[in-house]
């Protein structure tokens, strides 16, 4: 068997066993043992078979094309594209269940199923309550007593198969349409997950936010899909590409049928899609809100895999986007990278600060992406993926022992809780970016440099534009530091703030602790090659890179901007050089602060708040985006709806009650002719014959002889009666 | 009825046989209280009634034509099989209005009445 049969055949199994294991717990999910305990068995036998499949499908790829160093174009293999099943052909439209399969899709599948592998097994341990009746304070009944539930531990189990089956059908699908169907079902699944515990008002309202600034992302990217498929005529990603850059040096041309303007709509479309899913300015206030959910959740879906499908999108679609496109991605993902980062700051809620940091971080990726650097974004969203779903589940263990989410209320759990406090150290340490340059470094060392690199590279082509970027990162990239150090601090070491929270703690079962060990491991070495080879994650990424991408210049309407090849960043050591001192520098300085105020406690913290409050109020209000929308578009929402609701009951209830009213009497003017006229004529009949039936009993009179004296003068009756009227005509 | 004692034996003969059993029977049927004897009433009107088929069913009788043809033998043997099976189930009846009873007084038997 080729490549060509197999892969579709392995990845495609890898994608369909979660939904089959939904599909089970759906239908016997409370059957399967007590409280239905054994779904989690189910739903982890699956992602873990998807897991072997997805590397061995990889492995299967790697035989077939050996990673080669450097950054030649010609060695890319080309996309293995198919369709399973055709849904249907409307005109020239065809919309089709389709794979296409690179070495970025296989990449996705092995870092997707082992996140999700390691959660499932977490959430074992996490959710042991949800096997029994479960007393949620946090949502009291209106007499203020706590709501008493059945627990929830199967669901759980089926939302999270539910949505590695549509993470998984997003990354492998081979077509636009088919995306934009598994967008929207990881898109529900997060829905329902946010919503889990959807008694507490906070957990239901987080949901609705969450579902309805998707839908504001989805519009556009609905409108990007329309004008693509207008301008081009397919929603094939093999086609699409082809059209765009049909020459042998793969440039971007405009398609027959489509101008500029409506190429840059499509990729403005499909990028405001991704705004939507990967959280950023201004779409970027659900995710933090996301965090009611269940902290597993957070790690798999709000951390590692369905916020980065927004960056892995634009990856995807990359060759379709013009210079000016990229700008705005590297604009907004500037923005996104520094406010959140900002906000990080300050936040005390030890999930929050973990939710602005995933903010902060898809924001250097989509930089990073916007400025050209296409390996550098996607590295970045695997080395993310593993470390910030091990600094979750590592949060999530926390809260598991100390019951809340509030960074003052912990401190020196790190004798409480060991393992913890060390597999954190690793993720922090990874998304910090510590290394020694030039040596060695661990994950987020490697990417975060990459995209720097390239931000400088960027710098070096457009120098005020560029600049703003390169510094914004390198803040960025500092508070990092800063805020996760701080987390660390605040969290595990110094003296308990809380002696009752601290007596309570205690180190997570063993079912939570070995997933993030498992996870501390990619979180550290995820970026490295094998020593004295090429073979590493950054050249497998390589093979995926859509050919021509590297190196752009000047859109039809902004003709200055240069977007630099990223070849550039890494072959000149004067470019990458620096970056990485200036990286691992700011770094430093951020855990060096960090060490300094919550360490050490050499500087207090609080008076530097009372120093810098009016800086301080704006970022513990979140910048005031919350309020901002709640002014801009809430409330004038709320107040139509009112309005609406007003118009509603006065007229459209009056016209619907009117109509009953007048059926109502109608009905009782029915009911009298009916009593009066047809049942009297009815009762009469009845009663006529029952007087009847009364009189004709008295002619039967049991006597058996009598009887037979009546038939017998019957007969003679009838005969006389015959004999008169008989005419024997013969 | 001067006429019938002149005439050789034919039809008519038959039939005032007949009328004579059948209304033996009937009143047999009228007056007698016990159910056998009711029973026996009514084979006297069966028979009554089978021996006008004879008679119609009789080309000799009838002087070379016969009103039923062989029709009239085979009505009478029906009959037959037919008083044979209602003596049968009316006897059963009889002994049941025994048990119930203890007597076989068809007088008795009153709460048939309506």
């Amino acid at each position: 068997m080729g490549l060509q049969s197999t892969l579709p055949l392995l990845l495609g199994l890898a994608w369909l066993l979660p939904l089959a294991s939904f599909a089970l717990i759906l239908l016997f999910g409370p059957r399967m043992g007590r409280a239905g305990r054994h779904a989690a068995s189910l739903a982890t036998v699956a992602i873990l078979t998807s897991l072997a499949l997805s590397v061995t499908a990889l492995t299967w790829w790697l035989v077939a094309h050996p990673l080669v160093g450097g950054h030649a174009e010609h060695g890319v293999p080309a996309p293995i594209v198919g369709d399973w099943y055709p849904l249907g052909d409307f005109g020239s439209l065809r919309i089709t269940v389709g794979y296409y399969i690179d070495s970025l899709t296989l990449a996705m599948f092995c870092m997707v199923t082992l996140v999700a592998s390691c959660i499932h097994v977490y959430s074992i341990g996490y959710m042991h309550s949800e096997l029994s009746e479960v007393f949620d304070a946090q949502a009291p009944k209106s007499d203020g007593q706590p709501l008493c539930r059945r627990g929830r531990f199967c669901r759980f189990f089926q939302y999270l198969s539910l949505f590695c089956f549509s993470m998984l059908g997003l990354v492998l699908a081979g077509n636009a349409a088919m995306v934009f169907v598994f967008w929207e079902l990881v898109g529900i699944c997060s829905y329902l997950l946010i919503g889990f515990w959807h008694e507490r008002r906070s957990a239901s309202n987080a949901a609705n936010k969450a579902f309805i600034v998707n839908r504001v992302g989805d519009f556009g990217m609905l409108i990007g899909l329309m004008a693509l498929w207008a301008g081009l005529g397919t929603f094939s990603f093999n086609d699409i590409f082809q059209i765009v850059r049909p020459g042998a040096d793969h440039a971007l041309v405009v398609p027959p049928g489509m101008n500029y303007g409506l190429l840059v709509v499509a990729g403005l479309g499909i990028f405001c899609g991704c705004v939507g899913k990967s959280a950023q300015f201004p779409l970027h206030v659900w995710l933090p809100d996301a965090m009611e959910g269940p902290t597993p959740v957070s790690a798999l879906i709000h951390a590692a895999t369905m916020v980065a499908a927004g960056v892995y999108l634009v990856g995807r679609f990359y060759p379709i986007f013009t210079p000016e496109v990229l700008l705005v991605i590297a604009s907004i993902g500037v923005i996104t990278l520094f406010m959140a980062a900002s906000i990080a700051l300050v936040a005390t809620d030890i999930k929050r600060v973990l939710a602005y940091s995933t903010v902060s971080q898809l924001g250097f990726m989509m930089l990073g992406l916007g400025v050209g650097g296409w390996l550098a974004g996607m590295f970045h969203l695997f080395t993310h993926a593993f470390f910030k779903s091990l600094l979750f589940l590592g949060s999530g263990s926390v809260i598991h022992a100390c019951d809340t989410n509030e960074m003052p209320q912990m401190g020196g759990l790190r004798k409480k809780m060991p393992v913890t406090a060390y597999t954190m150290l690793v993720g922090c340490l990874a998304i910090a970016g510590a290394g020694i340059p030039m040596v060695i470094g661990l994950s987020g060392f490697y990417s975060k440099d990459c995209i720097i690199a390239q931000a400088l590279s960027f710098r070096l082509q457009n120098p005020v534009l560029g600049g703003l970027f390169y510094y914004a990162s390198l803040l960025g990239a500092g508070m990092t530091a800063f805020y996760m150090f701080r987390m660390w601090f605040l969290t595990f070491a110094g003296r308990p703030r809380d002696e009752r929270v601290y007596a309570h703690a205690h180190e997570s079962p063993r079912l939570m602790t070995v997933p993030l060990v498992i996870l501390a491991i990619p979180a550290a070495i995820v970026a490295w090659s094998v020593p004295g080879t090429h073979w590493g994650l950054d050249t497998l990424l390589q093979q995926a890179r859509p050919a021509g991408i590297d190196g752009a210049s000047g859109g039809q309407f902004w003709p200055g901007v240069v977007m630099p090849a990223e070849s550039v960043s890494h072959l000149n050591h004067a470019i990458s050089g620096a970056a990485e001192w200036s990286a691992i520098g700011v770094a430093l300085t951020g855990f060096l602060v960090a060490v300094a105020f919550y360490g050490l406690r050499r500087w207090n913290a609080n008076d530097v708040r009372r120093m810098f409050s009016p800086i301080y109020w704006f970022l513990v209000h979140k910048w005031w985006f919350d309020e901002l929308y709640a002014f801009l578009f809430v409330r004038p929402v709320l107040c139509v709806s009112r309005w609406v609701a007003i118009v509603d009951q006065r007229g459209i209830d009056w016209l619907v009650d009117g109509s009953a009213r007048l059926v109502h009497g109608v009905a009782i003017l029915d009911d009298w002719i009916d009593r009066l006229l047809v049942d009297s004529l009815v009762n009469a009949l009845a009663r006529r014959t029952y007087a009847l039936g009364i009189r004709l009993r008295a002619i039967q009179t049991g006597s058996i002889r009598q009887y037979v004296v009546w038939i017998a003068v019957g007969v003679v009756g009838l005969f006389v009666l015959m004999s008169f009227y008989w005419n024997v005509t013969t | 009825m001067m006429n019938l004692l002149t005439e050789p034996v034919g039809i008519s003969h038959y039939m005032v046989v007949s009328a004579v059993l059948f209304v033996c029977g009937v009143l047999c049927m009228t007056t007698k209280r016990n159910a056998i004897g009711v029973l026996m009433g009514i084979e006297l009107v069966l028979n009554g009634a089978n021996l006008n088929f004879i008679a119609f069913g009789s080309p000799i009788l009838g002087g070379g034509q016969s009103p039923l043809g062989f029709d009239g033998q085979w009505i009478a043997m029906f009959v037959i099989v037919l008083a044979a099976a209602e003596a049968a189930v009316a006897l059963a009846i009889a002994l049941n209005f025994y048990h119930t009873h203890a007597s076989i007084d068809v007088d008795r038997g009153e709460e048939l009445k309506g």
